[in-house]
């Protein structure tokens, strides 16, 4: 019973949470653009600017609901529900930090601890583009459309280079699909980025890919697309779009410290738990893990503001004639090494 | 060929070879770049809390001045409604009456002096014509409004109280050094 109500709780936090860093990814955006270009950003709202996502989301829930007339209405309110749902369910399975203790029982600090964590990520976030498309159809709007187009494909193709990076991950991790597992067979300072440098970059890019992030952001270029798929939508239902999309990116940002930049893990955590209650040693790991989550947002938005926007061939050929063969050859490379040395 | 600087620089379109290919060491070298940027120091100015500072010779609101008593300068001569070049400015004399010597520094003045701000092009050319010290450009900004209208500024906006003189010392020229 005591369980249930505990995930009860960790679900409605971390679901807080998600929200919480989705709205004030937005003002780091542009704190972060206004910065890199030197300008200040926002600072009208509350001190330093942080009320900013307040009043941006009181906009967007008084905005003026339009749903086009030749659109599909029920569709187009479905599209930035799957895509909302999507993004905030795959928070389930990623372990935040070591268990916490009450009365002497542990609470894993993790939703769900299935045997195929990242495989469920992977399911998950493919869903997520059931929401783009479903929004650009039912728009019955050219750049809509096209926008869903380019994301569907963009999302297939390096979901496989994706896919074939993270089977090098689970080569050196004794073959667990459990996040759980890999977070903890990287004790210490020993992460997979050091075993795994290429899988590494050739994932970071299909994160890129996949959240939609410049430079692969062609669904919603808005200097060619109008917004690419949310070109129809206005009020909440945009909103749901955008920060759904900042949640991918949180997301997206702790499934890369999870994978390849040992999670909660860092040096000196052993010896930490030997000498510090078990709570206290959680919180410090939980504080481990968003410092990385929070350094990958931030290169997230880095990349952003630097590189321009791929043209759609060379995103293609990226994808399949450079990605793909290269996570390939990483994934047998790999596999080769683990076999002849016996490790 | 001559050139103006040594800044320019030689294109060649050679082929990329596989390190440029690979695109990374440029994206590192924008990153790099980029990140500079974030401990630069800001060009901006918050506006209504710091304002750029004007530079003397600055063509802004304009003002009606008054002499060291209080009076009037202005004669409505009509010098400077002739030398504007948009026709935004327009008047009505009036002869001063006994009694208001302390009104008005001559014995004719303008009973009515309207300026239209949307026809105006702060030229200075009324401030160059003026013979009697009366007009001059200062460094306030006219206030915007809806209404276009309310852009016709009358004596009510022009004069300067009595008790808030406004401060034209940058602007009067010295014409003792050019004679």
């Amino acid at each position: 019973m005591e369980i249930i109500l505990f995930k009860t709780i960790l679900v409605l936090v971390l679901f807080l949470i998600s929200l919480g860093i989705a709205a004030y990814s937005t003002y780091a955006e542009r704190k972060v653009a206004a910065f890199l270009q030197d300008r200040i950003g926002p600072d009208r709202a509350g001190p330093f600017g942080l009320l900013q996502p307040i009043a941006d989301g009181v906009k967007m829930f008084l905005k003026e609901e339009i749903i086009p007339n030749h659109s599909n209405r029920w569709l187009f309110i479905l599209g930035p529900c799957i895509f909302m749902l999507t993004a905030l369910m795959t928070s389930a399975v990623i372990p935040w930090g070591l268990p916490l203790e009450f009365d002497g029982t542990k609470y894993a600090l993790q939703v769900a601890d299935i045997n195929i964590g990242v495989l469920y990520i992977m399911g998950v976030l493919s869903v997520g583009v059931y929401g783009i498309m479903i929004g650009g159809w039912a728009s019955n709007n050219k750049y809509a459309l096209l926008g869903a187009i380019r994301a569907s494909s963009q999302m297939i193709s390096y979901e496989l280079a994706m896919g074939m990076s993270i089977i090098s991950i689970l080569l050196i991790s004794d073959g667990s699909l459990s996040l759980s597992h890999i977070v903890e067979s990287q004790k210490g300072m020993n992460w997979n980025v050091f075993y795994q440098p290429l899988g590494f970059l050739i994932f970071l890019i299909c994160a890129f890919a996949e959240a939609n992030r410049t430079p692969f952001d062609l669904p919603e270029s808005e200097s060619e697309l109008i917004g690419g798929y949310h070109t129809e939508y206005s009020s909440m239902k945009l909103g749901l779009f955008l920060f759904a999309e900042y949640i991918n990116m949180f997301i997206s940002s702790t499934v890369i410290s999870c994978l390849y930049f040992g999670g909660y893990q860092f040096p000196g955590l052993a010896y930490l738990s030997a000498h510090l209650p078990a709570n206290v040693v959680s919180i410090i790991s939980i504080g481990a893990l968003f410092t990385k989550v929070f350094f990958f947002i931030f290169f997230f938005m880095w990349v952003r503001w630097t590189i321009p926007r791929f043209r759609y061939d060379q995103l293609m050929r990226l994808g399949w004639q450079v990605l793909l063969p290269l996570s390939i050859a990483n994934m047998l490379i790999t596999g080769g090494v683990i076999t002849f040395f016996n490790l | 060929m001559n050139q103006l600087t040594n800044r320019s620089k030689v294109v060649v379109h050679k082929e990329m070879n596989w390190i440029e290919k690979l695109y990374l060491p440029a994206i590192f070298q924008g990153l790099i770049i980029t990140i500079k940027h974030l401990f630069k120091k800001k060009a901006t100015l918050r506006y209504p809390e710091v304002t750029r500072p004007f530079a003397p010779v600055y063509r802004g609101m304009h003002v009606l001045k008054r002499d060291e008593q209080g009076r009037e300068n202005c004669t409505a001569c009509g010098l400077c409604a002739v030398s504007c070049p948009a026709e935004a400015i327009t008047m009505d004399a009036a002869e001063r009456k006994k009694g208001e010597e302390m009104l008005y520094r001559e014995e004719k003045y303008a009973a009515k002096y309207e300026i239209n701000m949307l026809r105006c092009i702060y030229c200075g050319l009324c401030e160059e014509a003026c013979p009697k010290d009366a007009i001059y450009l200062t460094d306030r900004i006219v206030p915007s409004d809806y209404n276009r209208n309310n852009f016709v500024f009358g004596k009510d906006v022009l004069v300067e109280p009595i008790d808030q003189r406004i401060d034209i010392s940058k602007r009067k020229k010295d014409y003792s050094i050019v004679n």
